[in-house]
């Protein structure tokens, strides 16, 4: 009787790392149908080419680093990495663009600081935002204009063709600036009212972008449901940028109201999907919770007061530079003791 | 009705699988050919055999007794003879053997004269605790801390809850379900005498949900009393001591602490029986009851087990299908350890073991990057940090790991359970704490050799300097009488002028006898005075030439020690050789003074006469 020898505990739960990152691409499909939808093929297209490059440069970079090749792409993050930046990236951003996103992500913030689980910065944000300052041309004028899939969207075979054909610009009557742009450009001039007239704001909110938020507050509200995030973050970054507006942003004939800080962007998408990447983000309770108010607040300043339109990508990598901080501040209080132990260690408490 | 209750932080919900044993009543194992008793099965000093191989021993009989105070003695489980007293493997996470009395029972059950107390009230606390010591019993719940101590806490640590375990929260173990179940009565029993040497206002008796005819079973024997049957809900590890305690009362056990620092002690359920038994039945703990389950057993169940018995026995007894076992483990698959052969007996300790198949429990995959999810930490009961302290132990960062309490660690496993990378994290922990451990015993030792070397130390410096002050002593005093001598020359000199130098010498002399005659005579008090310095002179020649030839007599000495240390190449030559010429000078000075003294002595002899 061969007996195997094994430390406790014998069992464990069927959850792997592959699951969970599985979960998480599954949870981003309603936000995904919903930018298909609203905003044509091109983020589809988009998530698709970034995943395989993503895979692929990944599985390159493995190789380099002599590290087992399979058993780190089955744990599904650098397709999670991927499918993030084709859902963030401008829906007719040229295929090169992507590309330097994805390759950014994967071999500059992910592998080069020691592959799944050492990136002190959120990769897909580390790509984006690279592309975002090099390239501000090409990120900013390649939003599809809103229109129903089966309604006037341009065809699947266009929009290959429009983002295969590598210019900065689309065509410009297939885009139109985002609502969160047309807001912040044009309310210096005009009252809400005026402002609101335009296209890109539809009936609702933000044409479009009201259903794609949505979309991820669903999947994100499942990922809850799961247990695979907690509230934490999504809640206390959704909190930090209302808790801004309404205090510094109430009038909407000087800036974009509430309604369109959380329904107009990439709000939804962040809070639940992006910000609450484990690797990158502040460990404890309370310490999620002042990294994702950090978040909020972030995105609100540089929305507000910034030069860019949106701000998540910046808002998620300013608190990924304040994690190691947050976690070394916000230890919980153990069982049994009075107060929790902040700080480091100094050696007259041994 | 259910008193008010409260939740602790994490907690898992593993597969239960308590349905594999529950199905039959508790049966009785049947008596092995050899029972093998570990002379230690509690925590404490290890008892001593006082039995001899050969002997005939009765069912109940002491076969070993413990001398200090924490330890409890062993039992014979059933009439028999000793056939050996030697290492055997022991149940023990690193596979080691220990001593152990080998019993072959003879199948009489012969039990030694019982005494059973039908009311315990006739007795007084200390005569039960004496009991309770003397008849073996230690917490059967997994540490084997000694019950008799257990119950006695300190002074001033008054308990006002006690509380019996019934929790049962890890999966597969049914043993103290199945006890509850159909020993409610004697758990009433052992509880009621608990309480009587505690006398503790609240008696609780916590169950979880998942055990419906236990609950019902306690509710019935205690109906009537004042114990409380608090059902609670099912939530792994709710039968961790700290975590039952802040289920029922809402009260932390302060880090480091015992729960009897707020009040609360906690006994385990086959404690209570064992209690209850040595008073009403005069039994001493020779058997407990025992889950035997898993896959890889076709009859699995509870069994009232005799202590000693090997668990192979036990696992045939079940069914054991040998090819289809791929792992035991002693205990529950959360905390549980797995052993390296059946070989190893039931102890007082042993609640359950699993005879799984690789399919039931599978071997774990591989370890991947921690990345750092944070359900560890939403799993852990004692709100500690899992990743942190596991990044901080596998990299030997110790002072961090334990700035984050991994002391406060229970090894409950529910962070390993829920890690979605498949890291091995509980083990991890062990692995820091043991080398924390180590460390500080190193860094014990090490203070002790670094006190005891700076003791050294100072005490030399000490010397050295007392030496060097006594050598600066005589130095001054060499001084000050040289001075003094020459002082007094001088005034002699000026006195009687140069001319007169032999005089003067002789003055001189008189002088310094007559000085010495002072400091005799006042050292000597009142000794006869007066003397004539005739009289003074003579004794004083003497002495000076008694002086000379002691210090003729020493300068000898030295100079054949100094001979000897040099044929032996001794390294106390150099310190020799200074004597030697210090002995020759005085050698030297004492010739002179002599030779001064006779001349002055001859001189004033003339001058007189």
């Amino acid at each position: 009787m061969a007996l195997a020898q094994q430390s406790s505990p014998h069992a464990r739960r069927a959850r792997s790392t592959s699951n969970v990152m599985l979960w998480v691409i599954l949870a981003s499909l309603p936000g995904l149908l919903a930018q298909t939808i609203f905003f044509g093929w091109g983020n589809l297209i988009n998530v698709i080419w970034c995943v395989v490059l993503a895979v692929g440069t990944e599985a390159a970079m493995l190789k380099l680093r002599k590290r087992p090749v399979m058993f780190f792409i089955r744990d599904n993050t650098a397709a999670v990495t991927g499918l993030l930046l084709g859902l963030s990236l401008p829906p007719l951003a040229p295929f090169w663009v992507s590309a330097i996103a994805v390759i950014a992500a994967i071999v500059l913030a992910k592998q080069l600081y020691g592959g799944l689980g050492s990136n002190p910065f959120n990769p897909a944000m580390v790509g984006y935002a690279l592309v975002l300052i090099s390239f501000p041309v090409a990120m900013t004028t390649n939003w599809a204009e809103p229109a129903i899939l089966w309604q006037g969207a341009p065809s699947l075979a266009d929009t290959l063709a429009t983002m295969a054909s590598g210019k900065q610009s689309a065509v410009d009557a297939f885009t139109m600036a985002t609502p969160l742009d047309q807001y912040k450009h044009s309310i210096s001039s005009k009252t809400a009212a005026e402002v609101l007239t335009h296209p890109t704001f539809g009936d609702g909110v933000a044409r479009g972008w009201e259903w794609v938020n949505a979309g991820f507050l669903a999947g994100g509200l499942l990922l809850l449901a799961m247990r695979i995030i907690t509230w934490h973050i999504p809640v206390s970054f959704l909190a930090g940028l209302a808790i801004m507006s309404l205090a510094f942003g109430s009038n909407p004939d000087l800036y974009a109201p509430l309604s369109m800080h959380l329904l107009a962007g990439g709000t939804m998408l962040g809070a639940f999907f992006i910000a609450t990447d484990p690797v990158s983000a502040a460990t404890s309770h309370q310490g999620k919770l002042i990294y994702g108010a950090g978040i909020g607040v972030l995105i609100y300043l540089i929305r507000t007061w910034g030069s860019y339109p949106d701000a998540v990508a910046f808002g998620v990598l300013l608190m990924n530079f304040a994690v190691p901080f947050i976690d070394h501040y916000t230890p919980p209080r153990t069982y049994g003791h009075h107060k929790a132990r902040r700080g480091i260690p100094t050696k007259s408490q041994g | 009705m259910n008193s008010q209750l409260w939740d602790f932080s994490g907690g898992i919900h593993p597969a239960e699988n308590k349905v594999l044993s529950t199905r039959r009543p508790i049966e009785s194992s049947t008596l092995p050919e050899r029972l093998i008793l570990p002379l230690q099965q509690h925590i404490g000093a290890p008892a001593e055999p006082c039995v001899a191989v050969g002997d005939r021993v009765l069912k109940g009989q002491t076969i070993a007794t413990v001398s200090g105070t924490l330890g409890v003695p062993v039992h014979a489980p059933t009439s028999g003879t000793i056939e050996a007293v030697s290492m055997h493997p022991v149940p023990h996470p690193s596979g080691m053997s220990d001593q152990c009395i080998i019993l072959i029972p003879d199948g009489k059950e012969e039990w030694i004269q019982r005494t059973p107390v039908e009311d315990f009230h006739t007795l007084d606390r200390e005569t039960v605790l004496q009991r309770i010591r003397d008849y073996g019993i230690a917490g059967l719940g997994g540490a084997g801390f000694p019950t008799n101590i257990k119950l006695r806490p300190p002074k001033d640590r008054k308990v006002s809850t006690l509380i019996l375990n019934g929790a049962e929260c890890e999966p597969y173990i049914t043993a103290d379900d199945m006890t509850m179940r159909e020993r409610s009565d004697e758990i009433a029993s052992g509880l009621r005498l608990m309480a009587w040497i505690l006398r503790p206002e609240r008696c609780v008796i916590a169950v979880e949900d998942n055990k419906p005819e236990a609950i019902t079973a306690l509710r019935k024997a205690t109906s009537g009393t004042q114990t409380e049957v608090v059902v609670i809900p099912t939530k792994y590890p709710s039968g961790g001591e700290k975590q039952l305690i802040q289920i029922l009362t809402g009260m932390e056990v302060p880090s480091g602490g015992i729960p009897a620092d707020i009040g609360v002690m906690c006994q385990n359920i086959g404690t209570a029986i064992a209690v209850s038994r040595a008073i009403h039945r005069g039994e001493p703990l020779i058997s407990r009851v025992t889950t035997i389950t898993g896959q890889a057993v076709s009859e699995p169940g509870t069994f009232d087990v005799l202590l000693g018995t090997p668990i192979s026995h036990l696992l045939k007894q079940a069914g054991l299908n040998e090819q289809a076992v791929d792992r035991l483990i002693l205990g529950g698959p959360m905390m549980g350890y797995t052993l390296e052969t059946p070989d190893v007996p039931v102890v007082k300790t042993t609640n359950c073991v699993i005879a799984s198949t690789a399919q039931e429990l599978p071997a774990p995959p591989p370890e991947q990057p921690c990345i750092r999810c944070g359900m560890c930490a939403e799993a852990c009961p004692m709100e500690l940090l899992p990743q942190q302290l596991f990044w901080y132990s596998k990299a030997g960062e110790y002072e961090k790991a334990e700035h984050l309490n991994l002391f406060d660690c229970i090894e409950c496993g529910a962070c390993s359970y829920v890690c979605p990378s498949s890291i091995p994290l509980v083990q991890y922990y062990r692995a820091a704490k043991g080398e924390i451990r180590v460390q500080q015993a190193e860094h014990l030792k090490a203070d002790r050799a670094r006190e005891r070397f700076e003791a050294r130390q100072a005490r030399l410096e000490r010397e050295q300097q007392e030496k060097e002050q006594r050598r600066k002593d005589r130095a001054k005093a060499a001084a000050e009488a040289q001075a003094r001598k020459q002082a007094e020359a001088e005034k002699a000199e000026s006195e009687d002028g140069p001319t007169n130098d032999r005089a003067a010498k002789a003055a001189l002399v008189q002088e310094a006898l007559a000085r010495k005659k002072a400091k005799t005579e006042s050292a000597g008090s009142a000794g006869p005075a007066k003397e004539t310095p005739a009289e003074q002179e003579k004794p004083d020649l003497e002495a000076l030439e008694k002086q000379l030839s002691q210090a003729t007599a020493k300068l000898n000495t030295m100079q054949s020690m100094l001979n000897d240390a040099k044929a032996e190449n001794a390294d106390n030559v150099e310190k020799l050789e200074r004597a030697v010429a210090k002995n020759h000078d005085r050698v030297k000075r004492a010739e002179t003074a002599l030779a001064d003294a006779r001349s002055v002595l001859a001189d004033t002899q003339t001058t007189d006469s």
